[in-house]
Formats: C-alpha cells, structure tokens, sequence
C-alpha cells in the first residue's frame, strides 16, 4: 500500500482538474460539484489512512527507511536532478493524514456554507488546488518539490483570500498576504541555494546525509533563510501583517488554510530540517525567541478585538508561536503534536465562526452578539469544548500539547526560563481572550437588532456535523500524547521519534535526565516533581484567565470600560494593533513607491526616453540629409552613376 | 596586322564620347542615341577582343546584346511617345518627379 | 597591310568624328544622321576584322531597324529645334561631366594600352573560319553553345514586342 501514496496528492489534482476545466464550457450542477471535490479529499484521506496502517506494521527503526516513491525525473540539469517523489515516514504521513482529514470535513462543511454564493465551483476547484499543493508540501521527498507546494499554498492562498475579488477589501487582502508570503519566500529561496551550492542536492535524504560537511556559519545562514521563509508563510514576527486581513475570505478558507494547514508548513519544515537547524544553536535559538514573542505579542493583540475572526486570526498566530518555539528548544515531536491538536481545535472555532455568521447573516462584531447559546446549542457546544482546549484545561487536547512545549521550553538543554514565562504568561491570555469571545458571543443577551435575532438559527446537519467531529477529535487528540509523568504512554513522540533521531522513550516516569542543563532541574532535584508543578501552574493559570474573562464580561461588564480609561494610550496602542500596519505602509509600501516614482522621473524620462527620441531624431536628420541627392532628374542620376564606375575601377587600379 | 588594343582604345572612346553626350545634352531622344552608341562601342571591344583570342564567343555577346538594344530600343521609344503626350519636347532637366 | 591600315585609319577617323558630331548637333535630325554614320564606319571595322556576320548583323539592326525607329520618333514627337547655343548644359554639371569622362577614358586606355590582354585562345583563327563558314559557325554556336541565351534573347524581343504594342496605344 506505500506504493501508492502518490495517489494522496493526486486524488485532490483530478478533483481540481474536473471541477475546474470542465466548468469553464459546462456549467456544472452543485450537487455534481460537491460530491467531486469532497470524494476526492475523502479518497485521499482514505489512502493516508491506509498507507498510516502499512507503516504502523513496520518496525520502529524500518519506518524512518521507507524508500521514497519516485513518480519521475522533474528538473534534470546540470548537476541538479530533482524528481517528482513522496516519502513516506512517520513525520509526513503524521501530516498527511492531519491535513486530508481535517480538509475533508471542511469540504463538507462547504457544501453548506457556500451553499448560496455564485461562485460555488470555483470555490472547491481552488480548495482541491489547495490540497493538491499542501500534500506536494508534506510529502515531497525533496527541497524543490516542498517548495513547488509552498508557494503552490501561497497562491491558492491568495486565491481564496481574494475570493469575492469584485469587493476592494478581500482583492488587497489576497494581494497583501500574497506578497508578503512573497518577501519571505526570498528568504526560503536563498536558503535553497545555499543547500543546493554546498551540498549539490536537494533531496532530503541526501542533503541530511551530507549535512555534516557544513561549517556552522553557512549551516546558520541556511536555517536562518529557511526560517524566514517560514515567518512568511506561518505568520510570525516580522511577517505576520497578513493573517488577520486574510480573514475576508470565506470563513472554511480561514478554517483550513489560516488555522490547521497552511500556516503550519513553517513548523513541518523547521521539523523536517531539524538535521540543519541541531547543526546552528543561534537559528534554533532565534527560532524559539520568535515564536515567544510573536505569542506573546499576537496575544496582546488579541485582548482587545472586537472581530470574532480576527480574535481567531492573532489566537493563530499566537499558537503558530507556541510551535515554533517547540522547535525551537529541539522538542520537535512537541511542536508537531501542537500542531495536530492545534489544527482539532482552531479549525473547529473557525467553522463556528461561521455557523455564527450563518445565523446572523454575515455579522463579525462581538459587540452585537450575545446569548447566541439559546439559538445555536451545537455550535455553543462545540465552541467551548475548542475553546477548553485552547485554553489548555487538562482532559482535552491542547493541554497535553501545550504543556508539553511548556516543559520543554523550561527543561530542554536549549531552552531557558524566560521562555517558559513568556509561554507561561502566553496561555493565560489566551484563556482570557478566548473565554471573552465565548461569553461575549454566547451569553449574557443579545446586543444586535430585534429582526437578526429573530433570524438566527442552528446550522443545517452539513455544517454540524463535521464540528462535532472536530470536537471529538479537540478532546480525545491528545490521548495519544499523554506525557509519562501523569503515567501515560505518549505514543506520539514515540512514533515520530525516530525521525529526530531520538531513541523512543518507554514507559518510566524519571527519564530526563539529571545531566539535563537548561532550567533549574538540579535546584528542584527530581525532574518529574518540576513537571507536575508546572503542570499544576499553567493549569491554574488558563483557569485564573477563565475566571478573570468571566468577572469581566459576566459579572462586572462596566470593567473592562473603566479599564480602557484608565488606561488610554495602552488600549490605544492595542486596538490599533501596535500601528505596525501603518509602520509598513509608510516605510515599505510608501518608500518603495516613492523610489518608483524618483526612478521613473529621473531615469525612465530623462535618460531612457531621450535616448530613443533622440536616436528617431537622429534617422529624421540623416533623412533629410540624404534626401538631398534625390533631386528628381535623371542626368544627375547619370552622373551619380558615372561616378560610381569611376570609383570602382580606381579600386581596380 | 593590326594590333588589337587600337580597336579596344577606339571602343573606349566612342564609349567615352557616349557617356559626355549623356550628360551633356538636355533631349531625351538625344540622350537616347548617346545610349546606343554606347551600346555599340561596347560591341567593337567584344569583337576585337574575339578576333584576339581566335574565338567567336566576342560575337556572339555582340550580337545577342545588339538583340537587347534593339528590344530596349522599341520599348524606350514607346515610352518617348507616351511621355510626349505630356511632356511636349521632352527635356529632362524639367521632370523631376522622382524627387525625394 | 597597308590597305588594311588605311582603311582602319579613314573608319576610325570617321566614327569618332561623327560621334562627336552627333552629340554637338542642334537638330536631332542631324544627330540621327551622324549616328547611322558612325553605325557604318564600325561595321567597317567589323570587316576589317573578320568577322563578316556582325557586320551585317551591325547595319541590319542598328543602323537599319534602330535608327529608324529613332528618326520616326523624332518625327513623330516633332522635337524641336534648339533656337540657341546652350543646348550643352555648362555650368557646374557639365564641365564635372567632362572631367569625369576624361577619367574614364584615361582609366580605360590606360588598361588596354599597357598590358597585354590575359586570357585563353580559342580555336576559330581566320583560317579555320574561312574553312568552315563563317556563318556557318556562329549558327553552330548558337545552336550548341550559347543556345539558352539564344532563346532569352528571342523572349527578350518578344517581350519588346509586346511592351512598346502595349505602351503605345491610345487611351480609351
């Protein structure tokens, strides 16, 4: 069944290729579009499943030495041959299925959501693009293949933000997150080269093979490319301006690329490249710093938005921080558990979102909503269990990951103690902002008008169920991942770790060893004690967050008013999101159009355009000048002609 | 026996003669018999060049290029006839419409 | 021998006398005339030199068909008499074209005189020809050798023909 796990991407491309061609002569019936698109993810979801089971049966060392499936040669030139090939090994089959089933729900939440817009099969024909480009991203087996996916995401990324294009607002929106995808996919190209230059290959295998022969400086040059790259694409510090305006878009869109799968392709490839980046302590650690503080700061952010999706957006860019700085401090299989749970529960808020916006026809604004909880169960159900998890309150999913990025910022040789605050004070806003959205948007009564009220309704089966689905999965995703100081088997890490080289760990609860450098493990003496301890603390405080959004928006509401007073310049600062828009805007965008223009006046007219007006005037000249020996009569034409028989027999003397 | 650059120089001053006539005169049909001339100066220096190499190939050049003289002969003066209708005397220092 | 040179001496003379004669002339008429007489005094040469055929072929066609073409032209488009002496174009074109035609000429005699004339010798001395027929082997030429320009040149023609029928008919 390995064989055919080229067949995953390619379900998602025929479904493009259907949808998309032969709609452009016929046009097609919904139902028609529908069923192709959600068949082919449901296909390569089916696939991934089969091709997980094959692997499982393989014995943990023989599961990192699957033979990449390689369909043909793609770049042959020179010294590069690149092919188009899939690996198959617990990392990307881990990503695989992650991005396949969670896509599949959210076709079939599409159905119903898009259910009445016009554009209903371009919409799936660029969702099945998407997949197409994601699953070349996870399962490549080589640079160039996961970047034709990178950028193949960033377009259908741009495609599906601008999606209603004749509307201003969502064309700049796809635009913006287009182009600044595109400055840090410079970043991810120079990287590209470096490895290509240095090494001579860019198959995985074969580039990890050789690593070695790196120095350090071009090992932290290249990682540090690389990493740009993915600050571009997963929306971090200094690149992360385009999230929160891609939230134009359809609200599945945002779901599946903006929470569960896009944006995580920065993390699966600082994950896949953990070879190059163990090989430059500063990239890991410039990685782990990042992601801290773009948590801390999309966080902050956070606290004060009053756009249901954009509250969504910066909780993105903040988890997207946490799994960065899981990488970063080398807990590799940590950052990708966070990332599956991640996907769970963000994608589920974002489909709630859109049940929400569904019921009161396209409303955004928290300030409108209230006691929603009466009219919309499912959706109020579903939305805490996500919101729980985010939140980190043990027994769901996201506890398990987070806690584990926590331990690790704290413990791990490289991370360090203010890491783990920075995290650690992380997640309380988190459970505060997020709590606030639920309670603002749930409870209380409702602060809209009388006849959207009256509107409001659940959302059709279609678009329930797979929420539901994604809040089974929000509470039992982390089950696979129990951590072994509360006495659980943690067959996640176990599974990917022999893609990071690290020996699977079995059972026993004190396995961190004393040596162990980073953090204050000898002071406290037993590592397992630290642990549970700072369990006990991040758990106490997402509930101290829950609580405090609980007084501020449930029992006191006139607080957070008198807070905004008191403190003005800071709640100004926030609201408008640190200025850092109009930062960009004045020095980027107004800077570079500004040289446009010097260059334009000064070079484009004043020199380019003088020379080709002077050259025509230069032809007219010598035109004019020659015209002078057409005079019309024929003798002199004699004479000329004479003339020239003179010439030639002079040459002749 | 008489030596054969004699004939070539005469030829070559008949052809020269021509030439001055072509320039100097203003009649068209003048101009034209100038041309003829010159035709046949160049006919001289072909024969007398065959009567030294001991060949006919001069000749027969001569002749077929007297044919062409002949033809270019009919055509020009047909052209003379039709230029007449506008041009009465033609003089060529007056026509001047090829100028550029 | 000295009949010979005689008689290449007086034709000499005569063409370049009419030549000259021909392009100094007022009355086009007059030209005419001096031109068949040139015409003649070179077909003389042609004798003198052999070659019998082009001879005749030299006073049929030119001095016979051409000129008369030319003098009924001149008849035809009555050309006029030029009143006064500045029928020669003096000034700056004229006395240029008169330089340039002496160069000319000097570049000429200067190649014929000085060398002697490279080529191959052929295989029709007198003697063969008087042997032969001298008509007889410019026919066979033709015939064999120069057989495609032969045929051109009677397209040539055929091309004159139609030309000058089509030039010369009236308007509609």
């Amino acid at each position: 069944m390995i064989e055919y796990v080229w067949l995953i991407p390619l379900f998602p491309a025929v479904g493009f290729l259907i949808n998309g061609l032969i709609s452009r002569w016929w046009k097609l019936p919904k139902g028609f579009v529908a069923w192709v698109a959600c068949s082919a993810l449901g296909l390569s979801f089916l696939f991934s499943l089969l091709v997980f089971l094959d692997l499982l049966k393989l014995p943990p060392e023989a599961r990192v030495a699957v033979p990449d499936k390689v369909l043909f040669d793609w770049v042959v030139s020179g010294d590069l041959k690149t092919v188009i090939g899939y690996k198959v090994d617990p990392l990307s089959m881990v990503m695989a299925l992650v991005v396949t089933g969670v896509s599949f729900l959210i076709h079939i939440y599409s159905v119903g959501y898009m259910h009445d817009d016009p554009g209903f099969t371009r919409y799936f024909a660029y969702l099945n693009l998407f997949v197409f480009m994601m699953l070349n991203l996870v399962l490549a087996n080589n640079f160039l293949l996961m970047f034709l996916g990178w950028e193949g995401v960033g377009l259908c990324s741009y495609l599906l933000i601008g999606f209603w294009f004749d509307r201003d607002a969502p064309a700049n929106a796809g635009l913006k997150a287009f182009v600044v995808n595109r400055v840090g996919d410079f970043g991810f190209l120079i990287g590209l080269f470096l490895i290509f230059s240095k090494l001579g290959t860019l198959t995985f295998d074969e580039v990890f093979a050789r690593a070695h022969l790196l120095d350090p400086a071009t090992a932290t040059l290249i990682t540090l490319m690389l990493f740009v790259g993915a600050t571009g694409k997963s929306a971090q510090l200094p690149l992360y301006v385009w999230l929160p305006d891609a939230m134009e878009g359809p609200t599945p869109v945002s779901s599946l690329i903006h929470a569960a799968t896009m944006v995580t392709a920065g993390v699966y490839m600082v994950a896949r490249c953990h070879v190059l980046y163990e090989m430059a302590p500063l990239s890991m650690a410039v990685v782990a710093i990042v992601g801290a503080l773009t948590a801390i700061f999309a966080a902050s952010m956070a606290l004060v938005q009053v756009d249901f999706k954009r509250i969504l957006a910066y909780s993105t860019i903040s988890q997207l921080g946490y799994m960065f700085l899981g990488v970063g401090v080398g807990a590799y299989s940590a950052g990708i558990f966070h990332l599956m749970t991640h996907a769970f529960f963000k994608a589920l808020l974002f489909l709630a979102a859109g049940s929400v916006m569904h019921a009161l026809a396209g409303e955004l604004d928290i300030r409108r909503m209230g006691g929603l909880r009466e009219k919309m169960p499912v959706t109020f159900w579903t939305f805490v269990m996500a919101a729980l998890a985010i939140a980190g309150i043990p027994g769901f999913s996201g506890f398990f990951s987070k806690d584990e990025i926590l331990w690790n910022a704290f413990a791990s040789p490289k991370g360090h103690f203010v890491l783990w605050l920075i995290g650690f004070v992380t997640a309380g806003m988190t459970a505060f902002y997020m709590f606030r959205l639920c309670f603002m948007a749930f409870f209380g009564s409702f602060r809209g008008d009388h006849e959207t009220w009256h509107h409001a309704h659940e959302s059709p089966p279609v678009m329930t169920i797979p929420m539901v689905i994604l809040a089974v999965l929000s509470v039992i995703g982390g089950y696979v991942g129990i951590p072994h100081v509360l006495g659980g088997h943690n067959y996640f890490h176990e599974f990917l770790a022999p893609v990071f080289g690290e020996a699977p760990k079995v059972e026993h609860v004190s396995l961190v060893p004393l040596a162990w450098a980073g953090g204050h493990a000898a002071e406290v003496g037993s590592e397992a004690v630290l642990e549970l301890t700072l369990m006990v603390l991040s758990v106490a405080m997402a509930v101290f967050g829950i609580l405090l959004a609980w007084v501020f928006y449930l029992k006191r509401p006139e607080v957070p008013q008198k807070l905004a007073e008191a403190y003005p310049r800071a709640y100004r600062i926030l609201w408008n999101k640190y200025y850092v828009d109009e930062i960009y805007g004045a020095l980027f965008v107004d800077g570079t159009r500004n040289f446009g223009t010097v260059l334009w006046h000064n070079f484009d007219e004043a020199v380019i355009d003088r020379t080709v007006n002077w050259i025509g005037a230069l032809m007219r000249v010598m035109g004019a000048g020659l015209r002078l020996f057409q005079t019309g009569f024929i003798r002199d034409y004699a004479l000329g002609i004479l003339l020239g028989a003179i010439i030639i027999m002079l040459f002749l003397l | 026996m008489i030596p054969v650059s004699l004939y070539m120089l005469l030829g070559a001053l008949l052809f020269s003669i021509g030439i001055l006539g072509v320039l100097i005169r203003r009649d068209a049909i003048v101009i034209f018999m100038c041309i003829e001339l010159m035709l046949s100066a160049v006919g001289l220096t072909l024969v007398s060049a065959s009567r030294y190499y001991n060949g006919l190939d001069g000749v027969i050049v001569a002749f077929l290029g007297m044919t062409v003289a002949a033809a270019e002969a009919a055509i020009g003066l047909a052209i003379f006839v039709l230029l007449h209708r506008t041009y009465k005397g033609i003089k060529v220092d007056e026509i001047n419409l090829l100028k550029g | 021998m000295i009949l010979q040179w005689i008689v290449f001496i007086l034709s000499a003379l005569f063409a370049i006398f009419s030549a000259l004669m021909m392009i100094t002339r007022k009355n086009p008429i007059h030209s005419a005339l001096f031109l068949i007489g040139n015409f003649l005094s070179v077909a003389v040469l042609y004798i003198l030199l052999g070659r019998q055929f082009i001879a005749i072929a030299q006073v049929m066609i030119y001095a016979g068909a051409i000129m008369m073409l030319i003098v009924f032209t001149i008849m035809l488009i009555s050309v006029e008499e030029l009143k006064k002496v500045s029928l020669l174009r003096f000034g700056a074109g004229g006395v240029i074209g008169l330089v340039m035609t002496v160069l000319l000429f000097g570049f000429l005699a200067s190649s014929v005189a000085v060398r002697t004339l490279p080529g191959l010798k052929g295989g029709f001395p007198l003697e063969r020809i008087q042997e032969l027929g001298p008509f007889k082997v410019i026919g066979g030429l033709l015939m064999t050798k120069y057989l495609l320009p032969f045929e051109l040149a009677s397209v040539v023609l055929l091309i004159g023909i139609i030309g000058a029928v089509i030039l010369a008919k009236k308007e509609r």
